[in-house]
């Protein structure tokens, strides 16, 4: 390819190439401050490219492709190159990762120990990690945190927040707009920016905590409410938010009772970010173990 | 309709895991697992390794549970015997 | 020294894995990737010296690999559930390799369950089939009528509650394709493995692995195929000294003895497969199939677009007489 990079993002070292200059420069600006390995073999490739030879000068749209490739999905425009890179390390990870039980979820750390977070996109889970990240927490994963078989660990991926919409503005005010990068209007999941990680989250991005609350946030209603979540509905959801879960045979299946049964979880629903975060606070103060 | 015998899996095929209300159960020749409430465990213990029916089960689950076979209790172990066999967790013979 | 070559010398044996510097690693695994034969490899360099990133790696495939192997040795178990005495079947390509203990399974990825059933009975495999849980993958009719008249196979089924997918095959070439294999001889002497299925005998499953790669299909995942190839003989050569002998008179039977000299041919250059004297010639042609094994570029993605362009039209060109080809890619093509 003609340009290319590589990010490590937690236990995965991944190699980008791309048609253009543009996504991968803006790569580098995004991660420049994430260690870097350069003789290290990547473990996922993810490609960039222009699905016809004339798409890279004409109306250029850049098609996801890699180890791993989603049949018919639709290019995006250039200009969200960045948003493409993202989706591309997400697919190569999920559908390629079987060293660790892969969950899409989000994660903070405080003390060695884990809040996992785990929920479909618009639950805020991002959202309550990143803001989470900001105030105490060291900011694991915005998406995907993997469990260690052995162990039952959580590994932390921090790769940079995909802030969207209405959260762009509410971390805006908060961080420093050197941690910001550009915004990426009107793509298919509305606007988007991203946030790199505090530098202390990214130098402990190797450090695993252990697993002390599961919370399964929704975002809306009128009221918080909470609601303690039995082992095996845990259990459930979980798998449905796993990628790899089949994949990993025994191993997964070990892992994910395991994690269940050492790990209290509850539903939550929350009206805005000062009371999901106030409820994460809580839930920890009385129930994390 | 004559209710076919089955044989349940071998015992060490199966790792079977309570979790609250449910049970989990990895079969380690499908690489599946299976999420499944009463009476199902208590089924699969009862046939342990030899083949039988439904008629046959529910005379067996109604002694151990101290329970009288009547009424429809052959049909429920009959359909749920079907159950399992669509998961592959017990075999018609 | 491109990626697709040192994946190929790898697997023969020709490259030792301490002569790769750390960074050919990417493109290989790529490449492997891209041919699903990163599990292969996998298992081909256990032990080998490796940097410890390709290690883990390779550790993590030959994991999966094994889990998916036993998933898909399970499908054929459910198989044999749902069609008990009504219907024998054989089983066909990776689920056949694997059930059967050949060298080519480890590390092996299995995709659909391939199965050939008598044509006599085809019907009673679909209804049982179809009252077992399984169901049509597509319900386009154009698709459907072209599959029952043309196709060597029942359209795809998938099982709704595993989600895998089945294909029922009456012969191992499409019924239209210039050269018609006989499938009553292939399920006549189809051989039993330990587990209780059965497969095709030596020679056939070396000719179908030789007619599935060169015969149907545009050479896609050509390099997994020659690679079953060269092992299914390796394995056959040690268990029978006559075996190229009988493979030859077998692919005449079947109106194979080209494609069976091809493959030979290409997993010799390839891999390194010994040939006995009279089939170790060399043959202008074979180039263009080496080289379009061989395209994949350094990222794993598809090189020599012209030639890849060729050989599609190829396999359509075998398959079907040509006034049905252009009505066959009308079609299509109205349809995009």
């Amino acid at each position: 390819m003609r340009h290319d990079t590589r990010i490590a993002v937690g236990p995965v070292q991944f190699r980008i190439g791309s048609d253009w200059a543009r996504p991968i420069a803006a790569l580098n600006r995004l991660y420049a401050s994430y260690p870097q390995d350069p003789e290290r073999p990547a473990d996922a490739t993810v490609r960039l490219f222009a699905a016809r030879p004339w798409r890279r000068w004409l109306r250029p749209s850049v098609q996801i492709g890699g180890d791993f490739t989603v049949p018919d999905a639709l290019p995006l425009p250039l200009a969200m190159g960045l948003l493409a890179a993202e989706m591309g390390m997400n697919l190569q990870v999920a559908l390629g990762w079987r060293r660790h039980l892969l969950l899409h979820a989000s994660a903070v750390e405080k003390d060695g120990r884990a809040v996992i977070l785990s929920g479909v996109s618009g639950s805020g889970k991002s959202t309550l990690a990143a803001l989470l990240g900001e105030t105490g927490w060291r900011l694991m994963s915005d998406e995907f945190t993997l469990i260690a078989p052995d162990s039952g660990d959580a590994l932390a991926f921090p790769r940079a927040v995909s802030l969207k919409n209405e959260a762009i503005a509410e971390m805006a005010a908060r961080v420093d707009p050197a941690r910001l990068g550009p915004l990426l209007a009107g793509t298919p999941k509305g606007d988007i920016r991203h946030l790199i990680p505090r530098p202390d989250a990214i130098a402990a991005m190797h450090d695993p905590a252990r697993p002390a609350l599961i919370l399964f946030p929704r975002f809306g209603g009128a009221a918080a409410a909470v609601e303690p979540m039995g082992e095996g509905e845990a259990f459930v959801r979980l798998t449905e938010a796993s990628t790899n879960y089949t994949a990993l045979g025994e191993a997964g299946f070990a892992a994910l009772t395991r994690l269940v049964r050492e790990t209290p979880a509850f539903a939550l629903s929350y009206p805005d970010s000062a009371t999901g975060l106030a409820l994460v606070d809580r839930l920890w103060a009385e129930a994390g173990r | 309709m004559i209710d076919p015998a089955y044989r349940a899996a071998p015992a060490d095929a199966l790792r079977i895991e309570p979790l609250g209300e449910l049970t989990a159960i990895f079969d380690r020749r499908s690489m599946q697992t299976h999420l499944v409430v009463p009476p199902v465990p208590e089924m699969l213990a009862a046939m342990a390794e030899d083949a039988c029916d439904a008629a046959a089960l529910a005379v067996r689950l109604a002694e151990r549970f101290d329970l009288s076979v009547e009424g429809d209790a052959r049909a429920v172990v009959a359909a749920r015997l079907r159950e399992l066999a669509a998961m592959g967790l017990v075999a018609p013979t | 020294m491109s990626a697709v070559r040192a994946l190929v010398d790898l697997l023969a044996g020709r490259r030792d894995a301490a002569s790769l510097a750390p960074r050919e690693w990417d493109g290989v695994i790529s490449v492997a990737r891209a041919e699903a034969l990163l599990g292969t490899l996998s298992v081909r360099l256990e032990g080998a010296a490796l940097p410890a990133p390709v290690a883990a790696l390779f550790a993590d495939q030959r994991a999966a690999a094994e889990i998916a192997q036993r998933q898909a040795l399970w499908e054929a178990e459910m198989a044999r559930r749902a069609l008990a005495e009504d219907a024998e079947f054989v089983l066909l390509k990776g689920t056949a390799y694997a059930a059967a203990g050949l060298s080519c399974a480890r590390g092996r990825q299995i995709g659909d369950l391939d199965i050939l059933v008598p044509w006599h009975d085809i019907g009673r495999a679909e209804n049982e089939l179809l009252e077992g849980g399984w169901e049509w993958v597509k319900p386009d009719p154009y698709d459907d009528a072209y599959y029952r008249d043309h196709m060597h196979e029942l359209p795809p089924l998938i099982h709704k509650a595993r989600d895998r997918m089945i294909d029922v095959h009456h012969t191992i070439l499409p019924r239209t394709h210039r050269k018609t294999p006989d499938p009553l001889a292939l399920v006549a002497d189809a051989v039993p493995t330990t587990s209780g299925f059965a497969v095709l005998c030596p020679i056939d499953m070396a000719c179908h692995c030789a007619a599935h790669m060169l015969a149907d299909g545009d050479l896609q995942g050509g390099l997994r195929n020659l690679w079953d190839f060269h092992c299914l003989a390796g394995d056959f050569v040690a268990a029978d000294a006559g075996f190229w002998g009988r493979l030859d008179a077998r692919a005449a039977k079947h109106g194979l003895r080209v494609e069976v000299r091809r493959a030979a041919r290409l997993a010799r250059d390839l891999y390194g497969t010994t040939l006995p004297s009279g089939w170790d010639r060399h043959d202008p042609g074979d180039r263009w199939y080496r080289r379009r094994l061989l395209a994949r570029d350094n990222w794993g993605g598809a090189s020599d677009f012209l030639l890849q362009q060729a050989f599609y039209i190829r396999s359509h060109w075998l398959r079907m007489p040509p006034a049905m080809l252009a009505r066959h890619l009308w079609t299509k093509w109205r349809r995009r």
